[in-house]
Order: structure tokens, then sequence, then C-alpha cells
């Protein structure tokens, strides 16, 4: 009799990494403390907390409130400076097996290629990801990835400096994404990542005063999954490099319409607030949907949605 | 002062882990507030006092919390693999478990952050607490009992009706003080007087306090006059419960330097001194 080998291929290459299977972090919503619920050896990376080179406070309190369907945040990247990280954080996840992935921020270009250079250098840090889109730092959500050519230069400069795979994390607010996509692929990006939470506004009326002590901030959850699924599917179509997307997922089924759009591997955040070890479960749930199709490698799967245009609606109303 | 130990008395706190715990009982105790004991075991019922739990309450129905809601231990029993919460039903995450009925589950987070410390060589301590703070303080009387602490519990309240916990106390052989707003007892003047007068005749070595800023800067200012050892349990809108997104933070002063501490893991239980308040 000749066994069946039934195994599920999950692993997936993403920009310049090969990953056991597409689900990890977003940044963010991980860190250290995590260790204790979650199988950190079975994610297909570990994604940090955003840093930055200098200390930062983050701003005022309250930094999130809840929505019906998601929530929103202006954490403002609170950060105890690059040392501590390379000194404390590092160390750390040396202790796993799935690669370090850091995402990294600056207030300036040549910020951003000092920290990305500095990095790069440490053992342990298998890649980084640029977060060029956090809507929380500048006045009315302005970042280098609200525009191409922005988004081109501080991408190129952090390539010239550092030969580690270069992830970036792009912004839904941006009216036009794909063409800011190419640019982060133009000048060098290995993946971009789609992407950030979506800017908003929510007002206590009672008050009359929002509900964020920085006004506006980042809506996540299952609130934005469609609009960052059709995120991914604009920016996988326009390029060549491996789009990872992120925004409201939380079930493998949420993490296979990101896979069907064109997605990669997906970026797992909000959710893991409210279930610690969703991305343990998420996994298991990946492989057992692909032996329910009988699929063996999830690789298959990726950008298969079926687009063909569907029949033209026949008869006049 | 000698060296202070958790109330663990060990080196190692649990770890926390997601439990889905099994509804034993969730009655009134008052008008107000409601007792959840649920059977858990595992990690969470080695909860110390102090520590919390972040609750996924039920969100069907008219009420839908988004975010787990934080809530102190009020009591957790290894033996019976126990776990208890008192709670005001107040707000979307209360009403949810508040239509919790025996056999129905929840999934409990934790036990987590940093206790009180306790230490065993202290003679006698005072807890002053209002509202909800009594429940987080109960377990610390029971703790400070099992050592053989001496106790006096201020309890602090609107009315006779709103208090809590008057009887645990008690059996745990504290000296129970009750302050109302209905009598004017419970005004920071009447309770400075009376606070003065016990730490004095009884020597205490430690203040605790739950539930209230302004008890809390008045205990802030006894004990550093008195070179008391002084400790809070603050609360905070959480939303992870486990330090990762940093939405708890307060300001604290630590040697002359303001510094930003999350009150999910590097508290929620903090030295007063160190509270800005």
């Amino acid at each position: 009799m000749i066994a069946i080998d039934t195994k599920v291929d999950l692993s997936v290459n993403v920009g310049g990494l090969r990953l056991k299977n597409p689900v990890m972090p977003a940044s963010g919503t991980f860190a250290e403390e995590l260790t204790h619920l979650l199988d950190f050896n079975q994610l297909g990376a570990l994604v940090t907390k955003t840093i930055t080179s200098e200390k930062r406070t983050g701003n005022p309190m309250p930094r999130v409130c809840e929505l019906s369907d998601g929530m929103m945040n202006a954490i403002g990247i609170p950060s105890k400076g690059a040392d501590l990280f390379i000194d404390k954080a590092v160390p750390f996840y040396r202790n796993f097996e799935s690669p370090l992935i850091v995402s990294i921020s600056a207030p300036t270009i040549q910020g951003f290629a000092n920290l990305a250079a500095r990095l790069s250098s440490v053992p342990g840090v298998a890649g980084i990801e640029a977060n060029i889109s956090c809507p929380n730092l500048e006045a009315h959500g302005q970042s280098f990835g609200m525009q191409a050519g922005s988004t081109y230069k501080v991408v190129s400069v952090i390539r010239q400096v550092t030969s580690v795979p270069l992830w970036v994390k792009l912004t839904p607010n941006a009216g036009e994404v794909a063409p800011i996509a190419l640019a982060a692929e133009e000048a060098g990006a290995d993946a971009v990542v789609v992407g950030n939470t979506l800017l908003g506004l929510s007002i206590d009326i009672e008050r009359g005063r929002a509900r964020l002590g920085n006004v506006m901030g980042g809506i996540s959850g299952a609130a934005i999954r469609p609009l960052m699924v059709r995120l991914t599917y604009q920016c996988a179509k326009a390029l060549k490099i491996p789009v990872i997307g992120c925004g409201g997922i939380s079930t493998a089924d949420d993490a296979l319409e990101f896979i069907y759009a064109g997605a990669s591997a997906v970026q797992v955040g909000t959710a893991t607030f409210l279930h610690p070890k969703i991305m343990n479960t998420m996994i298991g749930e990946l492989e057992a949907f692909c032996q329910r199709k009988g699929i063996r490698s999830i690789r298959s799967l990726i950008g298969a949605l079926d687009d063909s245009p569907a029949m033209p609606f026949g008869a006049l109303p | 002062m000698n060296a202070i130990y958790g109330c663990s008395q060990a080196d190692v706190v649990t770890p926390p882990d997601d439990t889905l715990a099994v509804v034993i009982s969730n009655g009134w105790v008052n008008a107000e507030y409601k007792r959840l004991v649920l059977q858990a075991d595992g990690a969470a019922c080695m909860s110390q006092p102090g520590q919390f739990f972040n609750l996924l309450c039920p969100n069907e129905g008219d009420h839908k919390p988004y975010f787990r809601r934080p809530m102190s231990t009020y009591k957790a029993d290894p033996e019976t693999g126990q776990v208890e919460f008192l709670y005001k039903v107040a707000g979307k995450g209360t009403y949810g478990l508040e239509s919790l009925l025996a056999a129905q589950t929840l999934e409990i987070l934790g036990p987590l952050g940093k206790g009180f410390d306790l230490n065993p060589n202290w003679q006698h301590m005072i807890l002053v607490a209002r509202g909800v703070g009594l429940a987080t303080l109960a377990p610390l009387a029971e703790a400070a009992h099992n050592l053989g602490i001496r106790l006096t519990a201020v309890l602090s309240a609107r009315s006779e009706k709103s208090l809590l916990s008057k009887e645990r106390f008690a059996s745990l052989g504290a000296d129970v003080q009750v302050v109302l707003d209905e009598d004017g007892s419970s005004s920071i003047e009447h309770l400075e007087q009376r606070l003065r007068k016990i730490i004095v005749h009884e020597g205490s070595n430690a203040v605790f306090t739950c539930g209230s800023k302004r008890l809390t800067r008045l205990l802030k200012r006894l004990s550093a006059e008195f070179d008391l050892v002084g400790q809070v349990a603050l609360e905070q809108q959480m939303v992870c419960g486990l330090g990762m997104c940093q939405c708890c933070v307060e300001v604290f002063e630590v040697g002359g330097l303001k510094v930003g501490k999350r009150v999910c893991l590097e508290g929620p239980c903090f030295n007063l001194a160190e509270v800005v308040g």
C-alpha cells in the first residue's frame, strides 16, 4: 500500500525570506510578553513594535477607543530607543527560530537610513520593515507613505545602506495606493505590507471632544477588512515583489481572502489583543483548509482569485 | 525597612494563560454589585492579591464590548480551582457579564500584572478602599491574615447599603471601620484624623488603597510623613492587558524623573511615593 502524503506545505517566499507559513504579527500588536501564550516558533515571522533611534513618550491619553467592530488607536510610537532594543529585545528574540523583522520609523529620511544601517549589522535581525505610514506621528496623518515621490526617496536611501530584506509598510490613507507601492518597488523594496491603520475620528458627543487624546487615530479590526483586501488586490496586480496583507484578520478565512487577493503572507494585529493565541490557531486552520480543498501548497492560492468578468446583466429595468 | 516579598512568597510569578472558565454562580451582593464565581483551575487560580484578569465579556445581545475588560481578582483558590470577581454592573462589559448563567463559559486571561508586596515581618497594616477598590483589597487582607499581620480595614462608601465585603474583612480578623458619605465620616478631613490615630496607636508598617484618587493622595501624604510603605492598585483603560499595546501608561515620579509605566504590566500595584497625584 502506498502511503499518501497529506502534509500541506504552508511555506511562502516573502521579500528575500522563506517563511514556514504566511502568518505573522502586525507591528505594534506583538511583544516579548506574549511568549507565555503564543508559540513564537510556529509563526512565519516575528515583527516588532516600531522602534525609533531616540526615546519617545507617545501620545496623550486616551490612546484607544472601541468601535462596534474594531478599534481606533493613537498610541504615537512610544519607544525606549534603539540602544535598549538592541541590547535587550534582540537577544530575547534570538531564542526563537522564526525570523525577526524589526519595524522602524524616523522623522527624516536620514534618520530612517541611519537606523536601518545600524540594525542591519545586528545579529538576529533578519529583515527591516520601514514604517513610512504611521498616521499618528505627524499632524493630520502625514507620513512619507502618503505620496509616491517621498516613498521613493526614503526607500531608495534605506536600500542604499542595507542589504537585509527590506519590507515597506504602506498606508491606506493615500488616495491611490498602487502607485505608491510601485514607487517602493522601484526604489528597491523586497516586499510591501498593505497596510497600516486607516485614519479616523471618533467623537464623544456628550463631552464634545474626540475619543482619542490625539484627536485622530488609526482604525483597525474587522471594520476595515474589505478595504484592505481591495488594496492588497490592487497592489499585488501592480507589483512584481510580494505583498503582505494586513487589516482585520482574525480567522484563517480572513487570511485566505487576502491570500486569494494576492498576498504572499498576512499580518495579524488587533485580533491578538482580544485573543492572544489566535495566530497559532489560525495556522492550524489554514492547514485544515488546504487539506479540505486538496491543496498541497498554500503558494498555489496566492492571487488565485477568479476575477474574470461576471456575465453582464442582460435585461433592462 | 526589611526586604519586601511578593504576596506569592515565591520568586516566580505564574505566567498568564487564557482560560475557558465555567460559571458556578453569578449572584447579586447588593443593589449594584454582583459576585461571579468561576471554575478556572490551572494558572488562573494562582492569582496573587492585586493581580487582575482581562475578561472576554459576552457580546451577544444589546451590549457589544469590543475590548476585553480588566478586572481585579476578588478571590483565587488553588485548592478548589475557583476564581471570583466582584463587579459593579455599569457599562457595556459588565452588562454582558451580568447575563452569565451557571454552566456558561467565559474566557479569562490571567493572572496579569504585578500584585501587592507584603513583608511577613510587619506587625500591622491599614487598608483604605472605596467602591470596587474593596474587592481588589480583599485578597490582600486574606494574605496578610495568613502571615499573621494585624489589619485595620477602613471601608468608604456612599451609604451603608453600598458597602461591600464588610463581612469578608471582618472574618479575616480585621478591625473594620466604616466611613460613609451620608454621615460625613468619609470626608478627607475626618478620615485623615482617624488614620493618624490608627497609625500612631497600632504602630502601622504599611498602608494600601484602591478605588479613589482622593484617598490615594491622602495616603501618599501620610505614608511619606510617617515613613510607611504605601501601595496603591490603579485602574486604567486597557486593551491587551499584557504590555503590548501601550494604551494604559501613567506618569510616575521616580528619583525626580517623570517616568511612564504600563498599569497592566509594571502595575497595577504601585508604590504610593511614585504616584503623581
